[in-house]
């Protein structure tokens, strides 16, 4: 089978869309709640995900005709457990400014449903290979709905993007001006709002599609 | 010879010459029945039973003492560097508290402050290890003090603290102009507050709103400075606006600095009292600090 065959295609670009792991299987969305007020961390949030997915895969996959059934699920964790702890450590030892910035949320990755979900439903039954590509491409679905997400949190609740200002000062209320960050946007309350929209939009785009 | 059909169905299989044109169990259309062709799963397993119980623990101790060795590994040989980096933060930290942006930290950091010890009202230099975390060090009651010479030749004393935000810890280091009066720079940061809320007390823009405010209210034994609600501070000399929606961060930050600098009042008193040789020097510094506030502005 060649390694980018039609099948492996729809393998990687279906999480991006028609299978998103957040719009449409529902995964991780609590940390897509905790990280989206502003859109640097969402982003790398995004990134460290789809990079622990795919490897957590691509080791689970090498493994799976060894795991005991019984206790595949504690053999998954122990695999994402160590793969967060490596990159942690590394991002600690050569980046130490990310690491600062991420703080708690390179460990909450290990809770991300995403990762247990494509590591029990599809890991578990396929190769190597798929199984990176399934991991990029759910992470990167992943990291997509977080950016859209953070995008309009950062915008409308502070009137930044990546901490440049977008909306000027001087278009504020306190300094003379007609608008008012929206508050709202930096409670996580609204990331579920914005989250549930998301979602509408692309269930309706997808329905006509049909 | 017989061929092995699975219905995706009802997830049975089942043996047949050809494709049926149905699933025999569950009735399920031609489509959704696929062939097996895969070797029967005994001959893969070579005799193991990977269900087995003795397999289980076996598997189990030897991928947990695999893993421990792998981490402790990873651990062991990237401790020096990670430990590097976080002198080097600590480092820049202080800096940043005496609003310098530092690229060769540590090099700027030996030229500029040197690490003290407050011990029974005097100063005397620190010769120890440079400590990363001062949690146990106020503790043991070392009081550390960083005495820095600016460019311009004045003198400015970092003070370091620790408090409790709302979901762990915090720090800072607060630098006083050498009346020990009035704030000259500070950093703040944390270990785990929430994003965008009470995360936002590591960004300039709340450190640089300390500058210029004043520690003391009437008398000179308990310190006044603090932060209050956002919006409430208006030009109050000892109070700083807090963060909109991060209320207990706040409140955080005002007690760490509240009870941090208290903590070196009796020595500050000392201080004064010893330096107050030349008078022109509070002058000049009330000055800079015009200067500071209106660039900020």
């Amino acid at each position: 089978m060649s390694l980018f065959s039609k099948e492996n295609g729809a393998v990687f670009t279906g999480p991006l869309n028609i299978n998103n792991p957040i719009a449409v299987q529902v995964l991780g969305i609590c940390s897509a709640l905790a990280v989206t007020s502003q859109l640097k961390p969402a982003i790398v949030m995004g990134l460290s995900v789809t990079v622990i997915t795919a490897f957590a895969n691509v080791i689970i996959s090498l493994i799976r005709k060894t795991i005991p059934n019984r206790i595949r699920i504690i053999v998954q964790l122990v695999v994402v457990a160590a793969l967060v702890t490596i990159v942690s450590n590394i991002l600690k030892a050569y980046v130490y400014d990310v690491s600062v910035q991420l703080s708690v949320y390179v460990g909450l990755i290990i809770t991300n449903c995403i990762l247990m979900g494509r590591l029990e439903a599809f890991a578990l039954q396929n190769g190597p290979w798929e199984s990176f590509l399934d991991g990029v491409g759910n992470g990167l679905g992943y990291a997509v709905i977080l950016v859209i997400v953070g995008f309009v949190r950062e915008l409308l609740g502070s009137g930044t993007l990546l901490g440049f200002t977008i909306i000027p000062s001087s278009a504020l209320m306190e300094n003379g001006g007609l608008y008012l960050h929206n508050g709202m946007m930096t409670m996580p309350a609204m990331a579920l709002i914005i989250l549930a929209c998301v979602i509408w939009a692309h269930r309706s785009i997808n329905d006509k599609e049909k | 010879m017989a061929k092995k059909f699975k219905c995706k169905v009802c997830g049975q299989t089942f043996e047949a010459d050809s494709m049926p044109e149905k699933c025999p169990i569950c009735g399920a259309p031609k489509s959704e029945i696929e062939e097996v062709t895969e070797p029967s799963p005994k001959k893969k397993k070579k005799g193991f039973d990977t269900n087995g119980n003795a397999y289980t623990i076996i598997y189990a101790s030897i991928m947990v003492i695999l893993v421990a060795f792998l981490l402790a590994f990873v651990a062991s040989s990237l401790k020096p560097t990670q430990d590097a980096n976080v002198v080097n933060d600590v480092k820049n930290q202080i800096l940043t508290s005496l609003n310098i942006e530092s690229k060769d930290i540590e090099g700027d950091f030996n030229k500029i402050v040197k690490d003290m010890l407050i011990k029974d009202g005097e100063l005397v230099e620190y010769d120890g290890k440079f400590q990363t975390s001062y949690s146990q060090e106020l503790k043991d009651g070392n009081l550390h003090l960083f005495v820095a010479t600016l460019e311009d030749g004045s003198t400015k004393y970092v003070v370091p603290m620790v408090g409790r935000g709302l979901w762990g810890g915090l720090w800072g280091y607060v630098a006083l102009n050498d009346d020990f009066k009035t704030v000259y720079g500070t950093y703040f940061s944390h270990e785990s507050e929430t994003a965008g809320l009470g995360a936002l007390i590591a960004e300039r823009k709340f450190q640089t709103s300390f500058i210029g405010k004043k520690l003391f209210a009437d008398d000179e034994k308990t310190v006044a400075l603090t932060v209050v609600k956002s919006g409430q501070a208006k030009d109050d000399i000892n109070k700083v606006d807090g963060i909109t929606g991060a209320t207990l961060t706040s409140k955080g930050v005002a007690e760490m600095v509240t009870t941090g600098l208290q903590k070196y009042v009796d020595a500050f008193k000392v201080q004064t009292a010893s330096s107050e040789v030349d008078e022109n020097i509070p002058d000049v510094e009330d000055y800079q600090n015009i200067e500071n506030i209106q660039k900020e502005d």
